[in-house]
């Protein structure tokens, strides 16, 4: 125990590298971006006087490594900088929009697990049944439609022609208060706050988005499942197990799915990782006041210190879904110990 | 016990339906032991898995009934199948490393059978599961209870698929080729254990093997299928001493066994004389304190700890040891595809141990020394035709081009007996014997002086392990090359070796003439080694010699 207590705490430090070249190159990139915020913010009346100076207010008339000192020795204490477009403090803006954009990440994960591994199962099981085919044509159409499309239409429907769903504007309808923050993830904090009708409201808001990228996830994870089920089920020891008269269920489940589940948990990190970076579509489509949407705000206006501010978290956020991954991996199979490497 | 009558299996493939077993009857009395013995495609395994109800998606009983203790498994429901299959019959596998979960600890998965059957309850599982690994006699049962498969040797996992066949107390096993795989040492523990037990207990088991002289050691009755068939049935040992059908006759010469020769193997019409052999003086390979040390990750680790031995002109030396002992490291240094840690390799007086490996691609000996590979099906490229495997080695390191090197290869392929038409066809549409024709074109290529053959035939059917073996015979005799044989069976290394090197741990134990080192092996090793090979009995066709040893036994 005290060995794997170790190897994760080699684990971590090898991540140390990759932070430091993560800002180093969010850095060195958003330089050399095309765009002077100076002339961006100065205004369109503005002269060469008035750029000037928002030049120096903004620090950007000093050698570009004498700014990188700067923007480090920042960073060692805990500063981001401040947004210049929103005029707030990066590490207050990330703070306010990244559970917003977990928070529909991970629900459209759950989601979309909670369909695909079951349907994957049921496919490779039955394999050339009427499951299988539904699998096909979801997967199909789960990687051929892209997200704002089916955004766009499930608003179409839901919201415009059926009325069930709410206005598709931001994260809680405007007649709801924010529930007291605790976690940043509406649901949760409601349900701390014992606040059933803002859970319920939140709920509603969330359906579309969520359904929205658990379609385009789905697809991915339904494949690699029904695949490595078919893997397992060939193995010789299911052969074993069938043998020993085991049960169906226990032969499927405790024997063929989890030793299928080792590439599902990485296709998993894999999508994660794609969806957090790429669901700026769909915050865009039902206006989710989300990290993508501001991250790309940023860079147009080329507000260096919120773009690099992005990088940062979205690489720490990587970093850490890789351990996790990496110890669910050791969790799942013995083969893989810590202490192996 | 078991009456099984013109039981028929069939498959279905994209190609139409193929009959695997062809309607057998067999009968199994209690307490017996019934040998099934075939060669690869015989349908033996399959008639197993009929028996289980266990066959893949596709295959299905066609025909006939088998009836265990008055109930016709071939028409029972999927629900009493699975209180039948682990409870009254059960199932040891060949591959018993694959044939465990690798994820769940063994403990569990005996917890999952005994659970299953109601022989135990959630509070006495771990008691007897450990009950149940004590009775296969594993030592030290309740550490072994937390081990996965992937921390046990082979045949320790063998032991624990039998402990889960024998958890319930079943009346009937089947042992679908329990020993392939393991070493012979271990398949003799694993067989006698098989055996002791089965006997205690007053089962029947049904032991399925392509292995004719371990199925007469250990089964009182054997039936030989062939093409989804039975040929014949009989007592072991007069199956052996008179043979009725041609292929059981066939199969019984084709088994290497004590006092029989190369071309004894072959079916009559077949043995011509072998060409004469004689090794001449000059040393070709001398081998010199050769070290191989891998970085572990608890220390280092010594394969090979300074081994010495020559190899002369024309000889054949056999190196023989069980997994593990540094064989196949050794014949990698030899062939140079691995670099030693120190000692010499001198060829032809010249040391090449100081060229890296990566180096000796180019180095002029590199057509000398060539190699024959264990798995013909694995080492020959799928995308590569016979005639481009063959060639691969010619373009590569001689000027033979155009006319000259197509006649090159049909050369080669008529040296090696593969039919001329054969050439254009891909691995996957040539059979074991034609693949391993290949390997061993290939390797000869270049008129290599030095060849080394990794466990040629284990991988092969008797009968073609037999004609393989009698080619590489000729060829030794017609192109004057030196063997390095590496092999286990020891009963194939003493047909085809002048002089045998048996390896342990990494070291030599034991080297001297074929002849001397297995009749009067000196070292305790060589003589258990010895002692683990089937001992198939007496045939029409021995010699007096065998008779009379089998007799002094």
């Amino acid at each position: 125990m005290a060995g794997r207590t170790r190897a994760i705490g080699m684990r971590l430090a090898q991540t140390v590298p990759v932070i430091l070249g993560v800002i180093v190159i969010s850095f060195v990139l958003t330089r050399a971006l095309p765009g002077d915020p100076a002339v961006y913010f100065a205004g369109a009346m503005a002269d060469e006087q008035s750029i000037q100076q928002v030049r120096e207010a903004l620090g950007l008339d000093k050698p570009l490594v004498t700014q990188f000192f700067l923007y480090v020795g920042d960073l060692a204490q805990g500063d981001l900088g401040r947004s210049i477009s929103t005029g707030q403090p990066v590490l207050t803006d990330l703070a306010a929009r990244l559970p917003a954009s977990l928070e529909l990440t991970l629900s459209a994960l759950v989601l979309s697990c909670v369909i695909a591994i079951p349907l994957g199962v049921l496919a490779a099981v039955r394999q050339g049944s009427w499951v299988d085919h539904l699998c096909r044509v979801l997967v199909t159409a789960g990687v051929s439609l892209p997200t704002f499309f089916t955004g766009i239409l499930l608003v179409y429907i839901f919201y415009y022609l059926l009325g069930w769903a709410p206005s598709p504007l931001g994260r809680l309808d405007f007649i709801y208060f924010e529930p007291p923050r605790v976690t940043g993830f509406y649901l949760i904090d409601s349900l701390i706050a014992g606040d059933l009708e803002t859970f319920a409201a939140t709920l509603r808001q969330l359906a579309l988005p969520t359904i929205t990228l658990a379609l385009f996830t789905l697809a991915p994870i339904a494949r690699m499942t029904r695949a490595a089920m078919l893997q397992a089920l060939s193995a010789d020891y299911i052969r074993t197990a069938r043998a020993a008269g085991l049960s169906r269920g226990k032969v499927l489940f405790g024997y063929g799915l989890r030793n299928a589940l080792l590439p599902v948990v990485t296709t998993l990190g894999m999508v994660f990782s794609f969806v957090l970076g790429a669901n700026v579509l769909v915050e865009k489509v039902f206006a989710w006041p989300g990290i993508g949407s501001y991250a790309v705000e940023a860079l147009v206006a080329s507000d260096y210190a919120a773009v690099q501010g992005f990088v940062l978290a979205m690489a720490f956020l990587f970093v850490t879904l890789n351990l996790i991954i990496d110890l669910s991996y050791a969790l799942i199979d013995p083969r893989i110990g810590f202490d192996t490497k | 016990m078991l009456a099984i009558k013109d039981f028929a299996v069939s498959f279905r493939t994209r190609r139409g339906e193929v009959q695997a077993v062809r309607g057998i009857s067999l009968d199994l009395a209690e307490g017996e032991t019934l040998g099934i013995v075939g060669e690869s495609g015989s349908g033996k395994s399959v008639t197993s898995y009929a028996l289980m109800r266990i066959l893949d998606a596709g295959g299905r009983i066609k025909a006939g009934s088998a009836v265990f203790e008055g109930r016709d498994l071939a028409q029972a429901a999927e629900r009493d199948m699975q209180g039948i299959r682990g409870r009254e019959i059960s199932m040891i596998f060949q591959n018993p490393r694959a044939a465990l979960n690798p994820i769940r600890k063994v403990g569990h998965q005996l917890e999952d059978v005994l659970r299953r059957h109601g022989r135990a309850t959630r509070a006495n599982a771990r008691a007897k599961a450990i009950e149940a690994l004590e009775a296969v006699r594993i030592r030290d049962a309740e550490a072994r209870y937390d081990a996965y498969p992937f921390e046990l040797s082979g045949g320790m996992c063998q032991r624990i698929v039998f402990a889960i066949a024998l958890a319930c107390g079943p009346r009937l096993l089947i042992a679908d080729e329990p020993t392939t795989g393991l070493d012979i040492t271990t398949q003799k523990a694993v067989m006698d254990l098989v055996r002791d037990l089965t006997r205690e207990r007053g089962m029947s088991s049904i032991l399925i093997t392509h292995d004719l002289g371990l199925a007469a050691e250990y089964c009182d009755r054997l039936a030989v299928m062939k093409d989804g068939q039975i040929v014949e049935t009989g007592p072991a040992a007069q199956l052996f001493a008179d043979p009725q059908h041609p292929y059981t006759q066939k199969l019984v010469d084709a088994t290497p066994r004590p006092g029989a020769g190369l071309r004894d193997l072959l079916p009559i019409e077949a043995r011509t004389p072998l060409p004469d052999h004689a090794p001449g003086d000059r040393a070709l390979v001398q081998v010199r304190d050769l070290v191989k040390t891998y970085p572990g990750k608890s220390g280092p680790v010594h394969a090979v700890k300074g081994i010495s031995f020559t190899i002369r002109e024309g000889q054949s030396v056999g190196l023989v040891g069980e997994s593990g002992c540094g064989k196949s490291t050794t014949s990698s240094m030899l062939v140079r595809l691995l670099d030693r840690t120190s000692g010499d390799i001198l060829f032809e007086g010249h040391d090449i141990a100081d060229i890296t490996a990566d180096r000796f691609v180019r180095d002029k000996r590199r057509s000398q020394i060539q190699m024959v590979f264990q798995d013909a099906t694995d080492s020959l490229n799928p995308r590569h035709s016979a005639r481009q495997t063959i060639a691969d080695p010619i373009l590569r390191m001689s000027d033979l081009r155009g006319p000259a090197l197509s006649a090159r290869i049909e050369e080669l392929a008529t040296l090696c007996g593969l039919p001329l038409p054969l050439l254009d066809r891909f691995p996957h549409q040539l059979s074991g014997g034609q693949k391993a024709r290949v390997g061993i074109a290939r390797a000869i290529a270049l008129d290599p002086k030095f060849l080394i053959l990794d466990e040629p035939t284990a991988a092969l059917d008797v009968s073609i392990q037999a004609v393989v073996l009698n080619l590489l015979a000729d060829l030794r005799a017609r192109l004057g090359m030196t063997y390095l044989f590496v092999s286990h069976d020891l009963n194939v290394v003493r047909l085809l070796c002048d002089h045998v090197v048996v390896m342990q741990g990494g070291e030599i134990v034991e080297q001297g003439p074929a002849a001397q080192v297995m009749d009067t092996p000196s070292h305790p090793y060589t003589r258990t080694l010895l002692a683990a090979a089937p001992k198939p009995p007496t045939t029409r066709t021995g010699t007096a010699k065998t008779a009379a040893k089998s007799a002094a036994e």
